[in-house]
């Protein structure tokens, strides 16, 4: 029996604009298991994102609660809720949200920098990266220089600076033409052969079909929760 | 946090906002300029008048006889205290604390001929020690009275460098014969010139000192004009008023607690009131100088909040690869110093190089008078500190509200828009 993961009940987030409260998750239960990966799909504004983002511990639930590896999310402090989105997650999104104004090789430095890994070692976690993920011959690249493929690799190699159990992935190929973004869902692919949790949010059903898994959101609740196969 | 890290995080930041940062690093060295350049002539006025103050003399008193106003062993009120010549060797006797001491005659209006050169003069008759306590330092080619003119009550005088250029004009004075209410003198030597801001009996450049014993011996006076004395330790100067009424007031048979009857001018005591007044000016100076510089540290709160609300995705990247408040607040407290300290850094050499340039500049005639006055510019170690001090404040306090607004960034939200 595999270990759960990723413990969600009954979770519930409420954006407050104003006066008016809008309530994206209505109610979510969901388990993941270690090493799974699994696809989310539905329409656009359903609440994907606010869903992956507590999940990844960016954001709290309203209400609910929220295990992470067996801790409650819940009642953890600012800094530790930073210290796992730096170790135990690794966030990959659609937009990049790489550092313009940073190379390559700085963008993937961050993360082990938070960590305090030292300089050496931190040099050869990044080139070790950056290899990985076929930009050896990129280091020293801006955003600028590269190509969106590129630049998502990029921030493929700097959510999995720290070796973290989880991929939280949002969009990752919404950017991208078809080609590249075959690429980096090879990326996933490989990566989850290694034994990485991953969670992708795609408009894809091709995508999604990688997973061995799909959650399809509809209005903030999970429509369906089930095995592809 | 270490070199690599400050770098990556912080400097390289900095390169988006260049034209912004240059004016504002304009209008910090201005600021730390006025601040530095004002305090900087204050020290140099502090200087030059603590300087100047001393050309009256060296951690000095001076004594005058006053009047009795109690009655004291059957004696009335109303009854003047005058000193004798022996007077001062005996309260030398008895006063250890007081390392010199001097009786001094002063005469005005006494007719004083060279040739067919008349002026009236104001004259003394001092000790040898006046080289040292009242600064009678002698200019080169002359001498001061000595022991052995006081032995001799030898007829030579001791010429203001001004009174003797009265005389003289261009003329060697030194070995010439002079008429002193028509008893010739011979000139012994001319005072050197030196910047006097304070005086009990007339300027030292006019007058003409001769020894004391001679003197007496010509005029006759009967009683001492004033008694000038030194402590070894100016700390003294208190005990030694005291017992200068207890010592005088058995010999002269006055009440000791009856301060009217010795007036003692405690030249160490009102320095250091002048010291007072001089911090005074100098914190009056350091605050104008401050509040040029908070309109720059204005400046710098103003680039940080700007540079924030244009960074606020990038603070939400850094979050969301697990950067933690406290770091983001330090990252935006370290620019803001960074940016204080470097616009400083620049006003304070100008500052620097400026004053030291003005000390080597040579200077008109006129020019060395004000300067004479009013000293140089001067950057001491504590003006530096001081400024280093403010700059390091303001620093802090404008980088502080925008660092706390940066750390307050909400991650999802500044990741959500494009
Ligand atoms: N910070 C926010 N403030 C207000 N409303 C929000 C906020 N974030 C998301 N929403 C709303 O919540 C809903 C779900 O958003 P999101 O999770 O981004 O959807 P999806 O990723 O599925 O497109 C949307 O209607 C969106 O407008
Ligand atoms: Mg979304």
């Amino acid at each position: 029996m595999t270990e759960t993961i990723i413990d969600m009940r009954n979770v519930r987030k409420a954006y407050k604009t104003g006066k008016v409260t809008f309530e994206a998750l209505k109610g979510i239960d969901c388990q993941v298991k270690r090493g799974e990966f699994v696809g989310v799909v539905g329409p656009s504004g359903s609440g994907k994102s606010t869903l992956m983002n507590i999940m990844g511990c960016l954001d709290v639930p309203t209400s609910g609660e929220y295990k992470l590896e067996g801790k409650m999310v819940n009642s953890m402090t600012a800094n530790q809720l930073a210290d796992i989105r730096n170790r135990k997650v690794g966030f990959v999104f659609q937009a990049f949200n790489l550092l313009p104004y940073a190379t390559a090789f700085e963008n993937v430095e961050v993360p082990l920098l938070f960590a305090k890994v030292s300089g050496r070692k931190r040099r050869e976690r990044v080139i070790e990266l950056l290899t990985r993920v076929g930009l050896a011959d990129k280091l020293g690249n801006r955003p600028t220089e590269m190509s969106g493929g590129e630049m998502q690799r990029v921030a493929i190699a700097r959510a999995l600076a720290n070796e973290p159990d989880i991929i939280l992935a949002d969009e990752p190929t919404g950017n991208l033409d078809s080609k590249s973004g075959m690429a980096i869902v090879k990326l996933f692919d490989e990566l989850h052969a290694s034994g990485k949790t991953i969670l992708i949010i795609t408009h894809d059903a091709n995508i999604a079909a990688h997973g061995e898994r799909v959650i399809r959101i509809k209005d903030g609740l999970i429509e369906t929760n089930g095995d592809l196969r | 946090m270490n070199l690599t890290m400050m770098y990556n995080l912080f400097i390289r930041d900095f390169r988006k906002q260049k034209k912004r940062i240059t004016l504002t690093l304009v209008a910090l060295a201005w600021g730390t300029m006025s601040i530095m350049l004002l305090l900087a002539f204050g020290e140099g006025l502090h200087r030059q008048m603590a300087l100047n103050q001393r050309g009256l003399g060296n951690n000095i008193a001076v004594m005058w006889g006053g009047q009795t106003t109690k009655a004291f062993k059957g004696l009335g009120k109303g009854r003047p205290i005058r000193f004798q010549a022996e007077d001062p060797e005996y309260i030398a006797a008895r006063i250890p604390e007081i390392k010199q001491i001097a009786g001094e005659y002063s005469r005005w209006g006494v007719k004083v001929q060279y040739k067919d050169q008349i002026v009236n003069e104001h004259i003394t008759g001092i000790y040898p020690n006046f080289e040292d306590m009242r600064f009678h330092i002698p200019q080169m080619g002359g001498r001061m009275i000595n022991q052995i003119d006081m032995e001799h009550r030898r007829r030579v005088a001791f010429l203001g460098w001004d009174l003797s250029e009265r005389l003289f004009g261009e003329e060697d004075p030194i070995g010439k014969q002079i008429l002193v209410n028509s008893t010739p003198f011979i000139v012994i030597g001319v005072m050197a010139e030196k910047m006097q801001m304070n005086s009990y009996e007339g300027m030292d450049e006019n007058l003409l000192a001769m020894p004391s014993t001679t003197f007496k011996a010509i005029f006759g006076d009967p009683w001492l004009d004033d008694i000038v004395y030194q402590p070894h330790d100016p700390k003294d100067m208190p005990i030694i008023e005291k017992k200068l009424y207890e010592v005088l007031g058995a010999k002269y048979k006055f009440d000791p607690a009856d301060d009217r009857t010795l007036q003692i001018w405690d030249v160490v005591s009102s320095q250091e009131e002048f010291t007072n007044i001089m911090i005074g000016i100098k914190m009056f100076l350091g605050i104008i100088g401050s509040l040029t510089l908070l309109i720059a540290g204005v400046g710098v709160a103003n680039i940080m909040y700007v540079s924030i609300k244009e960074r606020t995705r990038e603070i939400g990247i850094k979050m969301a690869v697990g950067a933690k408040k406290k770091l983001i607040l330090s990252q935006f407290l370290t620019e803001a110093l960074m940016i204080t300290f470097t616009g400083g850094a620049i006003g304070m050499t100008i500052s620097y190089l400026l004053t030291e340039g003005f000390k080597r500049l040579p200077l008109s005639p006129d020019a060395a008078d004000v300067v004479d006055f009013m000293g140089r510019p001067t950057v001491s170690f504590e003006i530096g500190f001081v400024v280093i001090a403010i700059l390091g404040l303001m620093g802090l306090f404008s980088g502080l509200f925008p660092a706390m607004r940066a750390a307050s960034v909400n991650p999802v939200e500044s990741l959500r828009y494009e």
